[in-house]
């Protein structure tokens, strides 16, 4: 009896992002975007923040809808707590530009995803924020990302997907490497 | 204006086995050396390295190791020896202290200007080498003053360099020789390390270039792989030819006390800045190691090979306990850098429309795009081998076969 093999479905069009790739090669401008969001001050360390427009494959596009977000910092920095921090922000951008990666990757490689979890940590010690000692960074110490994932593939398989993640990811590329940042008044 | 079917620029290895080539098959050529057969080794290699291929894998068309030490590697003076020899028995026509200036396109082949007058020729084979220029990162201009800064070039022994601490930055063949060596000489050693590709010497009782010449590894075709591009350009295999047969990998670094840091990214302010990915950077060559072992192990059990050493695994790559993000240069902890960040070929003489953006040679498996034209020793040029001495008979038969069809038909 001949099994029949159900396709892998982890939900990504893997031909359409192929097809990018092999149209880079006579266009390669279309590489370009640029990505934005606005922030507006709400009061104390609150701020919201919207995003609805990039600019990529050589025109500006639309998200579907305008998403905002709204950032401020908890009770045990005397705050309001009306969002998330900015650095917990940073967190889910890591957690979700690594997951989007391994599922994507894992589409590639025909490996059927079953569930998969992460845990992020970040360290900070907030001496450097608060400017109490000059030796310590504003930024986070150290990350730590843990996946548990239920796979069709053996343990090396999962964690090459989580790897070659890694390799690809924009947001693990901005933390672990350096980035020039300006900030300039209009 | 002298004439000749073909012309072969370059008498290196690949030179003179396409040379060879050419001569089973009656195609009048010359080969022109900008200086003597096998240069590069004369004038761009460091005193103690040796081939990190085995003896027995010297082989060029016609030729195989006939020495007593089969499991040895050879020093560079034995390889210039045996380049030599080769010429010789071949009796390639090479015209040596001859530099070719331009090749450019007319209508009955290709125009070779060189330092010693003019050739035309029908057809064109470059091997002058992948590894004439080092490529040398872009943010070197952040380098402080006072800093002596080196390539594997240059190099040729500790002797050479300041007393102090050596930042190496790369961790491929000639980073990590490099590394041992220097740290070993006194001279404490940071090594920076992006992407490698991790080697055992040796494995169940053979070389590790046995298996993979065995199972049919370096005999992967460049039509035939799914990453050709990702296959380019890997990076040279973290392998020394020892007498002793030494694994050298990041681990035994390590132990001898050279310190890892993560990729060089980045200099500010004289500051260093190293790269926070470090640990994937050990578990991406950790994973590709164990693929290629399964590979290997696999292939073993259908070749009835297993009575031998069991198959075995290696200790995952360890992190450091405390990896330092950034090295001060103007502390003086660092008197020499060494960027061990790779070679590229130079055909800037080469004046015929068949570059990429990116400035590389346009080519299939050697047949670049403007007819009569070929490349030779390019990494995975036709096969994972091509990069290897051992590559350059498969390559030289194929291309030299596909000139001659040409010359016969045009």
């Amino acid at each position: 009896m001949t099994a029949i093999q159900t396709p892998v479905d982890n939900g990504v069009n893997v031909e359409a992002l192929l097809g990018v790739r092999e149209a880079l090669t006579d266009t390669p401008e279309i590489a370009q975007f640029q990505w934005r969001t606005r922030v507006s001050w709400v009061n104390g360390t609150h701020s919201r923040s919207s995003v609805d427009s990039f600019y990529g494959l050589g025109e500006q596009q639309q998200h579907k809808t305008t998403f905002t977000y709204d950032v401020d910092h908890p009770l045990a920095f005397a705050s309001q707590d009306n969002g998330i921090t900015p650095v917990e922000y940073v967190l889910v951008a890591l957690g979700g530009c690594l997951t989007a990666g391994i599922a994507s990757i894992a589409q590639r490689r025909g490996i059927q995803l079953r569930s998969v979890q992460a845990t992020v940590e970040a360290d900070e010690d907030i001496h450097g924020i608060l400017g109490a000692d000059p030796d310590v960074r504003n930024g986070f110490s150290g990350v730590r990302v843990t996946y548990t994932i239920d796979a069709d593939a053996t343990t090396d398989e999962i964690k090459a997907l989580v790897a070659q993640s890694q390799k690809r990811s924009a947001v693990y590329d901005i933390l672990t490497n350096p980035t020039p940042v300006t900030v300039d008044l209009s | 204006m002298l004439k000749t079917s073909a012309i072969v620029v370059g008498a290196g290895h690949c030179g003179l086995a396409m040379s060879r080539c050419l001569v089973d098959r009656s195609i009048d050529h010359v080969v022109l050396e900008r200086g003597e057969v096998a240069h590069s080794w004369r004038t761009q290699r460091w005193d103690s390295l040796r081939l990190l291929t085995p003896n027995w894998m010297t082989r060029l068309p016609g030729y195989a190791y006939r020495g007593d030490d089969p499991d040895g590697y050879l020093a560079v003076p034995d390889v210039v020896e045996l380049i030599e020899r080769y010429a010789k028995e071949s009796a390639a026509p090479v015209r040596a202290n001859t530099t070719v200036t331009s090749v450019r396109k007319d209508e009955r082949g290709y125009l070779v200007q060189t330092d010693q007058g003019l050739w035309h020729a029908r057809t064109v084979v470059l091997a002058s080498g992948a590894s004439t220029v080092p490529k040398v990162p872009a943010l070197q201009g952040g380098v402080p003053a006072g800093i002596t800064t080196i390539t594997p070039a240059d190099y040729r022994n500790p002797g050479q360099l300041a007393d102090g601490g050596v930042l190496v930055v790369g961790a491929s063949a000639s980073g990590i020789q490099i590394a041992a060596e220097l740290h070993r000489s006194g001279r404490p050693v940071t090594l920076a390390v992006g992407e490698h590709v991790r080697m055992p010497r040796t494995y169940r009782g053979k070389d590790i270039l046995w298996w993979m010449d065995a199972a049919g590894v370096l005999d992967e075709r460049y039509d035939q792989i799914p990453d050709l591009i990702r296959a380019r350009n890997l990076p040279s295999m973290q392998l020394v030819g020892s007498p002793e047969r030494t694994t050298l990998d990041l681990n035994s670094l390590s132990q001898l006390g050279v310190q890892l840091v993560g990729r060089l990214a980045g200099i500010d302010g004289g500051i260093a800045q190293f790269s926070g990915s470090l640990p994937n950077m050990f578990a991406l060559a950790d994973l590709k190691l164990g693929r290629l072992l399964d590979t290997i192990d696999a292939w073993a059990t259908e070749a009835g090979l297993d009575g031998g050493d069991p198959p075995r695994r290696f200790a995952a790559t360890a992190v450091p306990a405390h990896t330092p993000l950034t090295l001060d240069l103007r502390s003086g902890a660092v008197r020499t850098i060494l960027w061990a960040t790779g070679f590229r070929p130079d055909l800037s003489w080469l004046d015929v429309p068949v570059f990429d953006r990116k400035g590389h040679v346009r080519h299939d498996g050697g047949i670049i795009p403007s007819p009569g034209l070929y490349l030779m020793g390019m990494p995975f040029l036709r096969r994972r081998k091509s990069t290897l001495i051992d590559g350059a008979a498969a390559d030289a038969t194929d291309l030299s076969q596909h000139l001659t069809h040409y010359l016969d038909s045009n």
